[in-house]
């Protein structure tokens, strides 16, 4: 069958799918696009974590034909996706936060020392990449190791964020316990999301944090 | 939150180059995993690509009669069909002993083994002209356990072994039997006031990496073979395919890709040989991705073990003696077994300091899931079985359980039940202090000051809500605080670092300086895997703190450059680390040099002073710049290729257990607060408070981050993580949906508190760290469960019918 819906704001079209296909399949192999992971393929692990018209769902369990016409966001559009939504928001509030500290008002959050972190620039390939804040996030409070699960972390993070921009603890747990992780021990995605959080609250995009910290 | 306590020695030093060691620098690959762009082995992908599958043993132990594939090879799309007859060279892999089928020939050992593969135009296709293949199997009763793999009339898993254990062990259905003895257990025992005795239990644990074996076989025009793949140590892989696949090693080439994650599960071959065998046979790439259900049945496991213990002490708690028996289920192929062996009898006495002891650990071939290297390698399963005897023994004299651990910690100089001196910084008793002396996490966290809105299943009405997420049992909302008891409770563990018992363990870099575009810029070449760990990390720290450089380029692994071991034992950052730090060395030995001919005449330093490289200058070690490096360097570039080895190692005896076997320890201590719903027995861990000596932090963020996976890893074994194997060696339970590992609700807050005393053997003090704090972690929060409950819990998994007696 032939399958066509919008992914990360782009019409896309898939021919010859076969009916057992889910989501995850045609993103992958069909349509260049693995960034969502497969770890498990039944919906307990939430590697494959994508956005649904709006809704974060688990892609291994969406069958392909079940998205004809619809939206969806994946890890790989994510930054556009966040971009939009602060465009849509409005810069308004831009020039008055820029001079906040983020890792201050972050509360119990972002624990690592910032002055510590340093990272060259130009190295590796994906540098100059705009990213989410809360992509950024989890690079600067050392929230990836094997990454495996960091797609599908970002995706439900990212919501998360957008619906309640100041989340307890709990709510961050809550909010990500459909997502598995076995490098970490979560703490340091805790304390990406609490960043990602604090930064957006004191200012759009990362645009809180001076440029050399990086 | 991390507390890095510095102890400040000559070893440790700071870099004077930006970017250095002891500097949380970020990761390299870190924006292209969180943008998704990061090539994982199961995202490969090659144009004329084929799928291949495999089709797997659905019995433990059962004859294979006949197998038919013409079926299979009729389905439209598929390219081929391989069994055991099909194989062209040889036809066994293994670490250590060879004794594990490419493709099961005559009879399947264990439930899940590789029988056939094919190669399809689609993975669906593949698989179900998998499923088409018909396979006459004559099942045979399964061997289990100790009294079925050593009864009289054990059916042998190995007839006619040969291999090097094969000659010492009581049994052939024992891969290896290692026993330790020193001093005078007898008379000690006359001696002692007070002794405990326990057998305990520790069920298998799956490494549950998130993601699945995978790989990518390319066909060469050489006739060779190029394969991208997702390991722990690529050297090894090779030398177990070329075999296999009737090719020289050279013609075999390994290029790492993505891993998602290992903890020991990469270590033996999972798809590597399959997917070569189907590329070579239809002349076409082939990629095989394992999905999680295959996974459980496509690498080892943790052993689980049986334990007895007994010990001895005078009336104020000093050890007098030690003995146990630890038996170990290695399943049906020997995977690194022998070597889990050696651990679990080395370190069987823990910590401590204890001069008599009579120590026999050995692992049985059985028809269960084959078991091999996790994360903690046999030290593991020991430290449950001997903190629980700290407990125990501490209960009975009526002390302290932490004031007993510290009255018998062992400190540098202390002998091991191997005879081998612990000859750097042993701070057991004072990382113990370290957890015992951080205040208690509130009680009653559920408990919010005023009904909140936002949080779900909050209220109880009244003046004060309830946070269920904050309880057991969670959004379940099984209770409110009735039934809630709290414990708290300790452990601490040694693990050793390396490769042990005389093996030759080395790593290899290959360092290249030059100039790039008028900046010097260091490559550094290794053939390290990374797993996640963060070794590439650290090793471009190594590399600006000894040549003095910002730009560092990280070459991807491969078989182009020398061996550099495997990624376990938590051996990278001391081993390819060590080996990258020589080869900086070299190269900067060679600039000098080349500075010294060419520019010698222009300052005098360049004649008598110490020179270093710093900043992107040479300069005196009074910080005066004597010449640019570029400069220095001009258009040319310097390479140096270094072997990098530890001290040499020696074989425990075979009788005596005695030999300067290890190369260097790593200590971790955890304390665990639990709540525990009494009448459910559902536990939740409040916190699990760790403290551990790295010896230095190369990067502090990346330690502290592995101390926090691999304590939540043992909180895993504690109370959820178990692969259930039945009677008949078959696997119950091989799915997330079944298999459960800790998601963030299960995870407690994890403070850690870093020690960083050097040990001056190790490239700038350093220790091991990923694995000791997985040791540890898992004794603690049983332990803690023990003091909330009142329960004696020998066993893990701690399961919620061990709590209600239900």
């Amino acid at each position: 069958m032939r399958v066509t819906f919008t992914v990360n704001g782009r019409r896309h079209e898939a021919d010859d799918v076969w009916e057992g296909e889910s989501l995850l399949y045609v993103l992958r192999e069909r349509m260049g696009l693995p960034g969502s992971k497969n770890a498990c393929e039944q919906g307990e692990c939430g590697s494959c974590t994508v956005r649904l018209d709006g809704l974060p769902v688990c892609a291994c369990l969406v069958a392909a034909g079940q998205v004809e016409g619809r939206d969806v966001v994946t890890v790989e559009g994510l930054a556009d996706y966040a971009a939009r939504r602060e465009e849509r928001a409005g810069n308004a509030e831009f020039a008055g936060s820029n001079a906040n500290d983020p890792a201050s008002g972050a509360g119990s959050g972002a624990s690592a020392a910032d002055e510590q972190r340093w990272t060259p620039k130009g190295a590796g390939p994906g540098s100059g990449t705009r990213l989410a804040p809360v992509q950024q996030a989890f690079i600067d409070a050392g929230a990836v190791q094997c990454g495996f699960c960091t797609p599908g972390l970002l995706v439900a993070a990212d919501e998360l964020i957008e619906r309640n921009a100041r989340p307890s603890d709990a709510d961050i747990r809550e909010a990500l316990s459909g997502n598995l992780c076995r490098c970490t021990g979560y703490e340091k995605i805790l304390d990406a999301v609490r960043l990602a959080a604090a930064r957006a609250d004191s200012g759009p995009a990362g645009s809180a944090e001076p440029e050399e910290a990086r | 939150m991390a507390d890095v306590t510095r102890t400040p020695t000559d070893l440790t030093q700071a870099s004077a180059t930006r970017g250095g060691i002891g500097e949380s620098t970020l990761r390299p690959d870190g924006t292209l995993k969180v943008t998704g762009e990061f090539a994982y082995s199961s995202d490969l992908w090659h144009e004329d690509m084929l799928w291949g599958c495999t089709l797997r043993s659905p019995h433990a132990h059962a004859e294979i009669r006949s197998v038919d594939v013409s079926e299979a090879l009729k389905t439209p799309g598929v390219h081929a069909v391989l069994t055991h007859d099909d194989l062209p060279a040889e036809t066994h892999f293994g670490l250590e002993i060879r004794d594990q089928p490419v493709l099961a020939k005559d009879r399947v050992r264990y439930h899940g083994e590789a029988v056939a593969i094919v190669a399809a135009d689609h993975p669906e296709t593949a698989r179900r002209a998998a499923a088409k293949i018909r396979v006459d199997y004559a099942e045979l009763p399964p061997v289990h356990d100790e009294e079925s793999a050593l009864g009289d009339g054990a059916t042998l898993l190995h007839p006619g072994r040969a291999d090097h254990h094969a000659g010492h062990v009581p049994h052939p259905n024992i891969v290896h039997r290692q026993p330790v003895r020193r001093g005078d257990v007898a008379a000690a025992k006359a001696r002692a006031d007070v002794v405990v005795a326990g057998d305990y239990e520790v069920g298998m644990q799956d490494q549950a990496f998130l993601g699945p074996e995978s790989g990518l076989a390319v066909p060469a025009e050489d006739g060779g073979m190029d394969l991208y793949i997702a390991t722990q140590w690529l050297h090894v892989d090779r030398d177990q395919l070329a075999p296999v696949l009737g090719l020289p090693p050279e013609k075999v080439r390994l290029t790492l890709s993505g891993v998602g994650g290992a903890f020991g599960a990469r270590e033996d071959l999972s798809m590597q040989a399959h997917a070569c065998l189907l590329a070579q046979v239809t002349d076409r790439p082939v990629k095989i991705v394992y999905n999680r259900y295959e996974s459980f049945f496509g690498h080892v496991h943790r052993h689980p073990a049986k334990l007895h213990y007994e010990h001895g002490a005078t009336r104020d708690g000093q050890l007098l003696y030690m003995t146990c028996r630890i038996v170990l289920d290695g399943g049906a192929y020997a995977s690194s077994s022998p070597a889990v062996v050696g651990n679990a009898a080395s370190l069987s006495a823990g910590p401590y300091a204890v001069d008599n002891v009579d120590i026999e650990a050995l692992a049985l071939y059985t028809n269960n899931p084959p078991c091999g290297a996790m994360r903690g390698f046999g030290a593991v399963q020991a430290c449950f079985a001997y903190e629980a005897q700290m407990d125990k023994l501490a209960a009975a004299l009526e002390m302290d359980p932490v004031e007993l651990r510290q009255r018998n910690a062992m400190t540098q100089g202390t002998l091991l039940p191997t005879g081998q001196r612990v000859d750097s910084p042993a701070p057991v008793a004072e990382i113990l202090r370290r957890v015992k002396s951080r205040p208690l996490p509130p009680e009653k966290q559920w408990e919010t000051s005023a009904p909140d809105p936002s949080a779900p299943d909050r209220s109880t009405g009244g003046a004060r809500g309830v946070d269920v997420r904050a309880l057991p049992g969670g959004l379940s909302n099984t209770t409110h605080g009735e039934g809630v008891v709290r414990g708290v409770g300790y452990a601490v563990g040694i693990k050793n670092v390396g490769f042990s018992e005389g093996f030759d363990d080395y790593s290899t870099a290959r360092v290249r300086l030059e100039v790039v575009g008028g900046e010097p810029v260091a490559m550094v070449h290794t053939a390290m895997a990374e797993v996640g760990q963060g070794g590439v990390t650290v090793h471009a720290q190594i590399a600006r703190t000894e040549l003095g450089v910002s730009g560092v380029t990280i070459h991807p692994a491969d078989t182009q450059v020398g061996s550099a071991g495997s990624t376990s034992a938590s051996r990278q950052t001391y081993m390819t680390g060590g080996a990258i730090k020589a080869a900086c060395e070299a190269v900067r030995e060679k600039v000098l040099e080349r500075g010294r001919a060419e520019f010698g005449s222009y300052h005098p330093a360049w004649a008598h002073a110490e020179l270093l490289l710093e900043g992107g200058k040479v300069v005196t070690d009074g910080g005066e710049v004597v010449a640019d490096l570029a400069e220095v360097l001009g258009s040319s570039a310097i390479e140096e290729e270094v072997e990098f080895r530890h001290r040499p190692t020696e074989a425990f005896d075979l009788t005596t257990g005695q030999g300067f076997g290890h190369v260097q320890y790593s200590f971790a201590a955890h304390r665990a607060v639990v709540e525990v719903d009494t009448e459910l027995g559902l536990v939740k861990v409040v916190e699990l408070a760790c403290a551990q000596d790295v010896g230095k932090a190369l990067n502090p963020l990346s330690a502290v981050g592995q101390i926090q996976g691999g304590t939540t890893q043992g909180l895993g074994l504690a109370v959820m993580e178990e692969i259930l194997v039945d009677p008949a060696a078959k696997v119950r339970n091989p799915s997330f949906t079944d298999y459960l590992i800790p998601t963030i609700l299960d995870t407690p807050t994890i403070p850690v508190d870093v020690l960083e005393l050097a040990d001056e053997h190790a490239p700038y003090g350093l220790r091991g760290i990923g694995e000791a704090p997985t040791l540890s972690s898992t004794p603690a929060v049983v332990a803690a469960v023990r003091n909330a409950t009142g329960l004696d819990l020998n066993r893990v998994p701690v399961r919620p019918e061990h709590l209600t007696g239900t």
